[in-house]
Protein backbone atom coordinates (compact mmCIF):
# COMPACT_ATOMS: atom_id res chain seq x y z
CA UNK A 1 0.00 0.00 0.00
CA UNK A 2 2.46 2.62 1.02
CA UNK A 3 4.61 1.56 -1.95
CA UNK A 4 1.51 2.40 -4.41
CA UNK A 5 1.44 5.37 -2.36
CA UNK A 6 5.18 6.47 -3.57
CA UNK A 7 4.33 5.36 -7.23
CA UNK A 8 1.29 7.59 -7.48
CA UNK A 9 2.98 11.33 -6.32
CA UNK A 10 6.20 10.40 -7.69
CA UNK A 11 6.78 12.97 -11.14
CA UNK A 12 10.04 10.77 -12.00
CA UNK A 13 10.16 7.07 -11.01
CA UNK A 14 13.32 5.00 -12.57
CA UNK A 15 13.85 1.00 -12.50
CA UNK A 16 16.71 -0.56 -12.95
CA UNK A 17 18.33 1.66 -15.22
CA UNK A 18 21.93 0.98 -16.13
CA UNK A 19 23.75 2.97 -18.44
CA UNK A 20 27.32 2.49 -19.70
CA UNK A 21 29.89 4.95 -21.44
CA UNK A 22 31.75 2.31 -24.05
CA UNK A 23 33.45 -0.18 -21.61
CA UNK A 24 32.45 2.05 -18.25
CA UNK A 25 29.68 1.32 -16.14
CA UNK A 26 27.74 4.74 -15.35
CA UNK A 27 24.16 3.36 -13.64
CA UNK A 28 24.04 -0.37 -12.37
CA UNK A 29 20.59 -1.06 -11.92
CA UNK A 30 19.71 2.17 -10.56
CA UNK A 31 16.23 2.55 -8.71
CA UNK A 32 14.83 5.66 -7.43
CA UNK A 33 12.03 8.18 -7.30
CA UNK A 34 11.44 12.26 -7.52
CA UNK A 35 8.09 13.48 -5.63
CA UNK A 36 5.99 15.50 -6.38
CA UNK A 37 6.32 18.93 -5.26
CA UNK A 38 9.94 18.11 -3.58
CA UNK A 39 13.34 19.11 -3.87
CA UNK A 40 14.89 16.19 -4.55
CA UNK A 41 18.92 15.93 -4.54
CA UNK A 42 21.49 13.58 -6.35
CA UNK A 43 24.39 14.04 -4.61
CA UNK A 44 28.03 12.23 -5.10
CA UNK A 45 31.84 12.62 -5.98
CA UNK A 46 32.69 14.26 -9.06
CA UNK A 47 32.34 11.67 -11.99
CA UNK A 48 29.32 9.20 -10.23
CA UNK A 49 27.73 10.25 -13.36
CA UNK A 50 24.89 12.79 -11.74
CA UNK A 51 24.67 14.80 -14.64
CA UNK A 52 24.21 11.97 -16.84
CA UNK A 53 21.31 11.36 -14.85
CA UNK A 54 19.68 14.31 -15.47
CA UNK A 55 20.56 13.72 -19.28
CA UNK A 56 18.59 10.67 -19.21
CA UNK A 57 15.75 11.62 -17.72
CA UNK A 58 15.59 14.53 -20.12
CA UNK A 59 16.03 12.12 -22.71
CA UNK A 60 18.90 13.11 -24.33
CA UNK A 61 20.78 9.90 -23.40
CA UNK A 62 18.59 6.55 -23.86
CA UNK A 63 19.17 4.05 -20.96
CA UNK A 64 21.31 0.85 -22.11
CA UNK A 65 18.40 -1.36 -19.32
CA UNK A 66 15.61 0.02 -17.04
CA UNK A 67 13.06 2.20 -17.09
CA UNK A 68 12.13 6.26 -16.71
CA UNK A 69 8.91 7.32 -16.54
CA UNK A 70 8.04 11.12 -16.24
CA UNK A 71 5.09 12.41 -15.70
CA UNK A 72 3.27 9.23 -16.73
CA UNK A 73 5.29 8.82 -19.69
CA UNK A 74 8.12 5.90 -20.83
CA UNK A 75 11.26 8.48 -21.80
CA UNK A 76 12.39 5.81 -24.00
CA UNK A 77 9.30 4.71 -25.65
CA UNK A 78 8.54 8.40 -26.89
CA UNK A 79 9.04 9.56 -29.82
CA UNK A 80 10.56 13.27 -31.49
CA UNK A 81 7.17 15.21 -31.07
CA UNK A 82 5.92 13.72 -27.79
CA UNK A 83 9.46 13.74 -26.22
CA UNK A 84 9.45 17.70 -27.37
CA UNK A 85 6.38 18.40 -25.94
CA UNK A 86 7.36 16.89 -22.81
CA UNK A 87 10.34 19.03 -22.56
CA UNK A 88 8.28 21.99 -22.41
CA UNK A 89 7.07 20.96 -19.67
CA UNK A 90 10.55 20.52 -18.25
CA UNK A 91 13.24 23.10 -17.35
CA UNK A 92 16.99 22.58 -16.59
CA UNK A 93 19.74 24.75 -15.09
CA UNK A 94 23.25 23.87 -16.78
CA UNK A 95 26.11 24.29 -14.85
CA UNK A 96 27.42 26.59 -17.70
CA UNK A 97 23.85 28.50 -17.62
CA UNK A 98 23.83 27.83 -21.60
CA UNK A 99 22.72 31.34 -22.76
CA UNK A 100 22.98 31.84 -26.09
CA UNK A 101 25.83 34.06 -26.54
CA UNK A 102 24.35 36.09 -29.69
CA UNK A 103 21.11 37.18 -27.64
CA UNK A 104 21.10 39.74 -24.68
CA UNK A 105 19.62 38.71 -20.85
CA UNK A 106 16.05 39.77 -21.91
CA UNK A 107 15.97 37.76 -25.60
CA UNK A 108 17.59 34.74 -23.84
CA UNK A 109 14.83 34.44 -21.41
CA UNK A 110 12.45 35.49 -24.60
CA UNK A 111 13.52 32.75 -26.53
CA UNK A 112 11.46 29.67 -25.14
CA UNK A 113 7.99 31.78 -24.93
CA UNK A 114 8.68 33.00 -28.33
CA UNK A 115 9.42 29.45 -29.79
CA UNK A 116 6.74 27.60 -28.20
CA UNK A 117 4.00 30.09 -28.14
CA UNK A 118 2.09 32.79 -30.65
CA UNK A 119 1.76 35.71 -27.46
CA UNK A 120 2.10 39.13 -28.49
CA UNK A 121 5.34 41.06 -27.90
CA UNK A 122 4.12 43.35 -25.16
CA UNK A 123 2.83 40.25 -23.38
CA UNK A 124 6.33 38.59 -23.63
CA UNK A 125 7.92 41.50 -22.43
CA UNK A 126 5.59 41.44 -19.44
CA UNK A 127 6.38 37.95 -18.99
CA UNK A 128 9.84 38.15 -19.32
CA UNK A 129 10.36 41.10 -17.00
CA UNK A 130 8.36 39.07 -14.25
CA UNK A 131 10.98 36.23 -14.38
CA UNK A 132 13.44 38.56 -14.39
CA UNK A 133 12.07 40.39 -11.58
CA UNK A 134 11.99 36.61 -9.79
CA UNK A 135 15.46 36.58 -9.79
CA UNK A 136 16.32 40.10 -9.24
CA UNK A 137 17.84 40.84 -13.01
CA UNK A 138 15.18 42.60 -14.20
CA UNK A 139 17.84 45.82 -14.51
CA UNK A 140 20.17 43.50 -16.49
CA UNK A 141 17.89 43.02 -19.32
CA UNK A 142 20.41 44.80 -21.85
CA UNK A 143 23.46 43.02 -20.72
CA UNK A 144 24.86 40.40 -22.88
CA UNK A 145 26.17 36.36 -21.50
CA UNK A 146 29.51 37.88 -21.74
CA UNK A 147 28.64 40.60 -19.58
CA UNK A 148 27.30 38.52 -16.82
CA UNK A 149 29.52 37.10 -13.47
CA UNK A 150 29.15 33.20 -13.06
CA UNK A 151 26.59 33.58 -10.62
CA UNK A 152 24.52 36.21 -12.78
CA UNK A 153 24.62 34.27 -16.10
CA UNK A 154 22.80 30.99 -13.97
CA UNK A 155 20.04 33.33 -12.27
CA UNK A 156 19.82 34.73 -16.66
CA UNK A 157 19.38 30.81 -17.03
CA UNK A 158 17.18 29.80 -14.26
CA UNK A 159 14.87 32.52 -15.39
CA UNK A 160 14.94 31.20 -18.65
CA UNK A 161 14.14 27.54 -17.24
CA UNK A 162 11.09 28.96 -16.28
CA UNK A 163 9.94 30.89 -18.71
CA UNK A 164 7.29 28.30 -20.04
CA UNK A 165 5.91 27.53 -16.20
CA UNK A 166 7.46 23.84 -16.23
CA UNK A 167 6.33 21.50 -14.09
CA UNK A 168 9.54 20.23 -12.81
CA UNK A 169 12.95 21.85 -12.62
CA UNK A 170 16.50 19.93 -12.57
CA UNK A 171 18.89 21.92 -11.78
CA UNK A 172 23.15 20.60 -12.60
CA UNK A 173 24.90 21.79 -10.15
CA UNK A 174 23.77 25.16 -9.57
CA UNK A 175 25.86 26.05 -6.64
CA UNK A 176 29.41 25.31 -8.26
CA UNK A 177 31.88 27.82 -7.98
CA UNK A 178 29.65 30.58 -7.14
CA UNK A 179 30.68 33.33 -4.32
CA UNK A 180 28.72 32.99 -0.98
CA UNK A 181 26.88 35.78 -1.68
CA UNK A 182 25.56 34.45 -5.23
CA UNK A 183 25.04 30.91 -3.27
CA UNK A 184 22.77 31.88 -0.69
CA UNK A 185 21.11 33.90 -3.38
CA UNK A 186 20.88 30.74 -5.78
CA UNK A 187 19.67 28.48 -2.39
CA UNK A 188 16.96 30.88 -1.67
CA UNK A 189 15.64 31.02 -5.39
CA UNK A 190 15.49 27.69 -5.65
CA UNK A 191 13.29 26.98 -2.35
CA UNK A 192 11.38 29.91 -3.04
CA UNK A 193 10.31 29.11 -6.98
CA UNK A 194 9.75 25.57 -5.45
CA UNK A 195 7.11 26.17 -2.74
CA UNK A 196 5.69 29.43 -3.99
CA UNK A 197 5.00 27.77 -7.66
CA UNK A 198 4.69 24.65 -6.59
CA UNK A 199 7.85 22.86 -8.91
CA UNK A 200 9.34 19.88 -8.73
CA UNK A 201 13.05 20.75 -8.05
CA UNK A 202 15.93 18.02 -8.83
CA UNK A 203 19.64 19.22 -7.53
CA UNK A 204 22.35 17.46 -8.67
CA UNK A 205 25.04 18.45 -6.77
CA UNK A 206 27.96 17.96 -4.64
CA UNK A 207 27.63 20.91 -1.85
CA UNK A 208 26.44 18.74 1.02
CA UNK A 209 25.59 21.59 3.73
CA UNK A 210 23.37 23.87 0.39
CA UNK A 211 21.88 21.05 -0.77
CA UNK A 212 21.25 19.34 2.37
CA UNK A 213 19.39 23.03 3.92
CA UNK A 214 16.74 22.90 1.51
CA UNK A 215 16.06 19.01 0.12
CA UNK A 216 13.36 17.21 1.12
CA UNK A 217 15.09 13.97 0.16
CA UNK A 218 18.70 12.84 -1.01
CA UNK A 219 20.25 10.04 -2.79
CA UNK A 220 23.78 9.79 -2.59
CA UNK A 221 25.58 7.81 -5.13
CA UNK A 222 28.84 6.32 -6.14
CA UNK A 223 30.29 3.89 -8.30
CA UNK A 224 27.02 3.51 -10.36
CA UNK A 225 24.86 2.84 -7.29
CA UNK A 226 22.72 4.55 -4.72
CA UNK A 227 24.62 4.22 -1.36
CA UNK A 228 22.38 5.98 0.47
CA UNK A 229 18.92 8.16 1.02
CA UNK A 230 16.70 9.54 3.09
CA UNK A 231 16.24 12.68 4.24
CA UNK A 232 19.11 15.50 5.43
CA UNK A 233 18.71 14.73 9.01
CA UNK A 234 18.14 10.45 8.79
CA UNK A 235 21.62 11.09 6.73
CA UNK A 236 23.38 13.02 9.58
CA UNK A 237 22.57 10.22 11.43
CA UNK A 238 23.31 7.37 9.34
CA UNK A 239 25.62 4.58 10.15
CA UNK A 240 26.62 3.63 6.94
CA UNK A 241 30.26 4.66 6.46
CA UNK A 242 29.76 5.78 2.70
CA UNK A 243 27.01 8.00 4.05
CA UNK A 244 28.82 9.46 6.81
CA UNK A 245 32.39 9.63 5.05
CA UNK A 246 30.31 12.24 1.74
CA UNK A 247 28.23 13.55 4.21
CA UNK A 248 30.78 14.70 6.61
CA UNK A 249 33.58 15.49 3.65
CA UNK A 250 36.52 12.85 5.07
CA UNK A 251 39.27 12.33 2.63
CA UNK A 252 39.41 8.93 3.18
CA UNK A 253 37.50 5.92 3.63
CA UNK A 254 35.32 3.64 1.51
CA UNK A 255 35.94 6.06 -1.46
CA UNK A 256 39.64 6.32 -1.54
CA UNK A 257 41.80 9.06 -1.73
CA UNK A 258 44.20 7.17 -4.39
CA UNK A 259 43.09 6.12 -7.49
CA UNK A 260 43.08 2.68 -7.68
CA UNK A 261 46.97 1.85 -8.04
CA UNK A 262 50.01 -0.97 -7.42
CA UNK A 263 51.75 -0.93 -4.04
CA UNK A 264 53.55 2.40 -3.34
CA UNK A 265 57.03 1.08 -2.57
CA UNK A 266 56.78 -0.98 -5.35
CA UNK A 267 56.02 1.13 -7.36
CA UNK A 268 58.91 3.28 -6.12
CA UNK B 1 51.72 -7.65 -36.67
CA UNK B 2 48.45 -8.19 -35.18
CA UNK B 3 48.41 -4.63 -33.45
CA UNK B 4 48.84 -3.09 -37.12
CA UNK B 5 46.21 -4.51 -38.65
CA UNK B 6 44.03 -4.15 -35.58
CA UNK B 7 45.10 -0.36 -35.55
CA UNK B 8 44.06 -0.05 -39.12
CA UNK B 9 40.79 -2.08 -38.29
CA UNK B 10 39.95 0.31 -35.82
CA UNK B 11 40.59 3.24 -38.15
CA UNK B 12 38.80 2.16 -40.97
CA UNK B 13 35.39 1.36 -38.51
CA UNK B 14 36.12 5.18 -36.98
CA UNK B 15 35.69 6.50 -40.73
CA UNK B 16 33.11 4.76 -41.41
CA UNK B 17 31.44 5.59 -38.68
CA UNK B 18 31.71 9.41 -39.05
CA UNK B 19 30.86 8.84 -41.94
CA UNK B 20 27.53 7.58 -41.22
CA UNK B 21 27.29 9.94 -38.72
CA UNK B 22 27.81 13.09 -41.69
CA UNK B 23 25.21 11.39 -43.81
CA UNK B 24 22.21 11.00 -41.21
CA UNK B 25 23.50 14.76 -40.02
CA UNK B 26 22.42 15.41 -43.81
CA UNK B 27 19.52 13.82 -43.98
CA UNK B 28 18.59 15.91 -40.52
CA UNK B 29 19.39 19.19 -42.15
CA UNK B 30 17.30 17.96 -45.68
CA UNK B 31 14.12 17.18 -43.60
CA UNK B 32 13.79 20.53 -41.76
CA UNK B 33 15.11 22.60 -44.74
CA UNK B 34 10.93 22.90 -45.89
CA UNK B 35 10.32 24.51 -42.70
CA UNK B 36 13.26 26.74 -42.65
CA UNK B 37 12.51 28.04 -45.81
CA UNK B 38 9.15 29.23 -44.82
CA UNK B 39 10.70 31.52 -42.06
CA UNK B 40 13.40 33.62 -44.58
CA UNK B 41 14.46 35.57 -41.72
CA UNK B 42 16.48 33.19 -39.93
CA UNK B 43 18.57 32.62 -42.97
CA UNK B 44 18.75 36.15 -44.38
CA UNK B 45 21.31 36.74 -40.91
CA UNK B 46 22.86 34.03 -42.35
CA UNK B 47 23.04 35.12 -45.58
CA UNK B 48 24.74 38.03 -44.18
CA UNK B 49 27.29 36.45 -41.89
CA UNK B 50 28.07 33.67 -44.22
CA UNK B 51 27.77 35.07 -47.85
CA UNK B 52 28.02 39.35 -47.79
CA UNK B 53 30.98 39.41 -45.26
CA UNK B 54 32.75 36.67 -47.68
CA UNK B 55 32.77 39.24 -50.65
CA UNK B 56 35.62 41.42 -49.48
CA UNK B 57 38.12 38.42 -49.81
CA UNK B 58 36.29 37.21 -52.89
CA UNK B 59 36.16 40.20 -54.82
CA UNK B 60 40.03 41.09 -53.83
CA UNK B 61 41.31 37.10 -55.27
CA UNK B 62 39.42 37.60 -58.19
CA UNK B 63 40.70 41.09 -58.85
CA UNK B 64 44.11 39.56 -58.77
CA UNK B 65 43.59 36.42 -60.17
CA UNK B 66 42.12 37.98 -63.14
CA UNK B 67 44.73 40.72 -63.39
CA UNK B 68 47.78 37.80 -63.10
CA UNK B 69 45.67 35.61 -65.84
CA UNK B 70 45.87 38.95 -67.97
CA UNK B 71 49.49 39.17 -67.52
CA UNK B 72 50.13 35.30 -68.44
CA UNK B 73 47.54 35.13 -71.27
CA UNK B 74 49.45 37.55 -72.45
CA UNK B 75 52.69 36.90 -73.12
CA UNK B 76 52.13 33.54 -74.02
CA UNK B 77 49.32 34.41 -76.63
CA UNK B 78 51.54 37.25 -77.80
CA UNK B 79 54.40 34.67 -78.88
CA UNK B 80 51.31 33.51 -81.41
CA UNK B 81 50.15 36.84 -82.29
CA UNK B 82 46.90 35.64 -80.92
CA UNK B 83 46.46 38.54 -78.26
CA UNK B 84 42.94 39.36 -79.57
CA UNK B 85 41.58 36.00 -77.49
CA UNK B 86 42.74 37.08 -74.04
CA UNK B 87 39.29 37.98 -73.15
CA UNK B 88 38.07 34.22 -74.48
CA UNK B 89 40.88 32.64 -72.36
CA UNK B 90 40.53 34.94 -69.21
CA UNK B 91 36.84 34.03 -68.97
CA UNK B 92 36.23 30.65 -70.05
CA UNK B 93 39.31 29.89 -67.62
CA UNK B 94 37.50 31.95 -64.76
CA UNK B 95 33.76 31.12 -65.62
CA UNK B 96 34.79 27.17 -66.09
CA UNK B 97 37.52 26.41 -62.96
CA UNK B 98 38.97 29.13 -61.50
CA UNK B 99 35.86 31.53 -60.52
CA UNK B 100 34.21 28.06 -58.63
CA UNK B 101 37.01 26.40 -57.75
CA UNK B 102 39.02 29.14 -56.01
CA UNK B 103 36.24 30.81 -54.54
CA UNK B 104 34.94 27.43 -52.92
CA UNK B 105 38.68 27.21 -51.59
CA UNK B 106 38.25 31.15 -50.11
CA UNK B 107 35.08 29.97 -48.85
CA UNK B 108 35.73 26.97 -47.28
CA UNK B 109 39.04 28.98 -45.12
CA UNK B 110 36.81 32.17 -44.43
CA UNK B 111 33.04 31.08 -44.15
CA UNK B 112 33.49 27.17 -43.51
CA UNK B 113 35.91 27.99 -40.51
CA UNK B 114 34.32 30.19 -38.52
CA UNK B 115 30.39 27.81 -39.03
CA UNK B 116 32.64 25.33 -37.80
CA UNK B 117 34.39 27.24 -35.08
CA UNK B 118 30.69 28.57 -34.19
CA UNK B 119 28.62 25.52 -33.88
CA UNK B 120 31.39 23.87 -32.08
CA UNK B 121 32.04 26.45 -29.50
CA UNK B 122 28.10 26.43 -28.92
CA UNK B 123 28.62 22.66 -28.41
CA UNK B 124 31.34 23.11 -25.76
CA UNK B 125 29.42 26.09 -23.88
CA UNK B 126 26.03 23.42 -24.06
CA UNK B 127 24.19 26.23 -26.08
CA UNK B 128 22.84 23.63 -28.18
CA UNK B 129 22.20 21.04 -25.36
CA UNK B 130 20.71 23.77 -23.89
CA UNK B 131 18.04 24.46 -26.94
CA UNK B 132 17.44 20.47 -26.86
CA UNK B 133 16.42 20.85 -23.58
CA UNK B 134 13.84 23.91 -24.44
CA UNK B 135 12.23 22.16 -27.00
CA UNK B 136 14.02 23.46 -29.72
CA UNK B 137 15.55 21.22 -32.34
CA UNK B 138 19.54 22.86 -33.08
CA UNK B 139 19.24 20.98 -36.14
CA UNK B 140 15.98 23.27 -37.68
CA UNK B 141 17.05 26.24 -35.44
CA UNK B 142 21.01 26.51 -36.13
CA UNK B 143 22.46 24.22 -38.37
CA UNK B 144 19.70 24.49 -41.38
CA UNK B 145 19.47 27.66 -42.00
CA UNK B 146 23.65 27.68 -42.10
CA UNK B 147 23.28 25.14 -44.55
CA UNK B 148 20.29 27.18 -46.94
CA UNK B 149 23.01 30.57 -46.53
CA UNK B 150 26.30 28.82 -47.39
CA UNK B 151 23.91 26.74 -50.52
CA UNK B 152 22.73 29.88 -51.71
CA UNK B 153 25.87 32.19 -51.06
CA UNK B 154 28.19 30.30 -53.04
CA UNK B 155 27.35 30.47 -56.91
CA UNK B 156 26.66 34.30 -56.43
CA UNK B 157 30.19 34.35 -54.56
CA UNK B 158 32.05 32.34 -57.83
CA UNK B 159 29.92 34.53 -60.02
CA UNK B 160 31.26 37.79 -58.32
CA UNK B 161 34.50 36.45 -58.62
CA UNK B 162 34.67 35.67 -62.15
CA UNK B 163 33.27 38.56 -63.34
CA UNK B 164 35.80 40.77 -61.20
CA UNK B 165 38.20 38.43 -62.45
CA UNK B 166 37.06 39.43 -66.30
CA UNK B 167 37.66 43.13 -65.11
CA UNK B 168 41.06 42.47 -63.76
CA UNK B 169 42.07 41.11 -66.97
CA UNK B 170 40.69 43.64 -69.30
CA UNK B 171 42.72 46.30 -66.99
CA UNK B 172 45.74 44.74 -67.58
CA UNK B 173 45.49 43.38 -71.27
CA UNK B 174 43.33 46.17 -72.33
CA UNK B 175 44.34 49.42 -70.41
CA UNK B 176 47.76 48.19 -69.88
CA UNK B 177 49.58 45.59 -72.28
CA UNK B 178 47.61 47.11 -75.24
CA UNK B 179 45.18 44.57 -76.78
CA UNK B 180 42.03 45.77 -78.60
CA UNK B 181 39.21 46.12 -76.64
CA UNK B 182 36.84 45.80 -79.42
CA UNK B 183 38.19 42.26 -79.73
CA UNK B 184 39.14 41.68 -76.40
CA UNK B 185 35.11 41.70 -75.26
CA UNK B 186 33.88 40.82 -78.96
CA UNK B 187 35.81 37.37 -79.30
CA UNK B 188 34.67 36.77 -75.44
CA UNK B 189 30.84 37.05 -76.50
CA UNK B 190 31.46 34.80 -79.27
CA UNK B 191 33.08 31.67 -77.29
CA UNK B 192 31.42 31.61 -74.74
CA UNK B 193 28.36 29.50 -74.76
CA UNK B 194 26.06 29.80 -71.94
CA UNK B 195 25.16 25.96 -71.34
CA UNK B 196 28.93 24.83 -71.62
CA UNK B 197 30.56 27.43 -69.90
CA UNK B 198 28.30 29.39 -67.70
CA UNK B 199 25.74 26.92 -66.49
CA UNK B 200 28.78 24.20 -65.83
CA UNK B 201 30.48 26.78 -63.60
CA UNK B 202 27.29 27.36 -61.84
CA UNK B 203 26.69 23.95 -61.41
CA UNK B 204 30.09 23.33 -60.00
CA UNK B 205 29.98 26.14 -57.60
CA UNK B 206 26.63 24.75 -56.25
CA UNK B 207 27.77 21.31 -55.68
CA UNK B 208 31.14 22.92 -53.58
CA UNK B 209 28.90 25.13 -51.92
CA UNK B 210 26.40 21.98 -50.63
CA UNK B 211 29.44 20.03 -49.91
CA UNK B 212 32.21 23.03 -48.47
CA UNK B 213 28.61 23.63 -45.82
CA UNK B 214 27.64 20.32 -45.15
CA UNK B 215 31.15 19.63 -44.15
CA UNK B 216 31.98 22.76 -42.19
CA UNK B 217 28.54 22.28 -40.19
CA UNK B 218 29.34 18.13 -39.54
CA UNK B 219 32.38 18.92 -38.14
CA UNK B 220 31.30 21.51 -36.04
CA UNK B 221 28.32 19.45 -34.55
CA UNK B 222 30.44 16.33 -34.22
CA UNK B 223 33.34 18.72 -33.18
CA UNK B 224 34.83 17.28 -29.31
CA UNK B 225 33.25 19.73 -26.95
CA UNK B 226 36.83 20.68 -26.14
CA UNK B 227 39.04 24.16 -26.92
CA UNK B 228 41.23 21.70 -28.42
CA UNK B 229 38.19 19.69 -30.22
CA UNK B 230 37.09 22.52 -31.98
CA UNK B 231 40.76 23.67 -33.10
CA UNK B 232 40.94 20.59 -34.68
CA UNK B 233 37.37 20.46 -36.27
CA UNK B 234 38.16 23.74 -37.53
CA UNK B 235 41.56 22.09 -39.45
CA UNK B 236 39.61 19.71 -40.55
CA UNK B 237 36.97 21.72 -42.11
CA UNK B 238 39.38 23.65 -44.09
CA UNK B 239 41.66 20.39 -45.39
CA UNK B 240 38.42 18.50 -45.99
CA UNK B 241 36.99 21.23 -47.99
CA UNK B 242 39.77 21.72 -49.65
CA UNK B 243 40.41 18.01 -50.83
CA UNK B 244 36.38 17.52 -51.49
CA UNK B 245 36.22 20.77 -53.83
CA UNK B 246 40.00 19.52 -55.68
CA UNK B 247 38.71 15.90 -55.83
CA UNK B 248 34.96 16.97 -57.23
CA UNK B 249 36.10 19.33 -59.84
CA UNK B 250 37.84 16.56 -61.90
CA UNK B 251 34.96 14.36 -61.43
CA UNK B 252 32.55 17.15 -62.76
CA UNK B 253 35.00 18.01 -65.42
CA UNK B 254 35.32 15.07 -66.64
CA UNK B 255 31.53 14.65 -66.70
CA UNK B 256 30.74 18.49 -68.46
CA UNK B 257 33.60 19.13 -70.44
CA UNK B 258 35.69 15.60 -71.46
CA UNK B 259 35.00 11.91 -72.78
CA UNK B 260 35.55 9.79 -70.03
Amino acid sequence: MEENNTQNSSLVTIRNLSFAREQRVIFDNVSLDIQHGKITAIMGPSGSGKTTLLKLIGGQLSPSQGSIVVDGQHIKQLNRSELYALRKKMGMLFQSGALLTDLNVFDNVAYPIREHTALPEALIRTLVLMKLHAVGLRGARHLYPNELSGGMARRVALARAIALDPMMVMYDEPFTGQDPISMGVLVKLIKTLNDSVGLTSIIVSHDVEETAAIADYIYIMSSGKIIGQGTPQELQQSKSEWVQQFMNGKPDGPVKFHYSSDNYFDDL
Amino acid sequence: MITFLSAIGHSAIATLTKTGRGALFLKQTLTCTPSVLCQPRLISKQLFSVGVLTILIITISGLFVGMVLGLQGYYILSDFGAEETLGVMIAASLVRELGPVVSALLFAGRAGSSLTAEIGLMKATEQLSGMEMMAVDPIQRIVCPRFLAGCFSMPLLAAIFSMVGILGGQLVGVSLLGVDEGAFWSQMQSSIDFYDDILNGVIKSVVFGFVVTWIALFEGYDAIPTSEGVSRATTRTVVYSSFAILGMDFILTALMFGDI
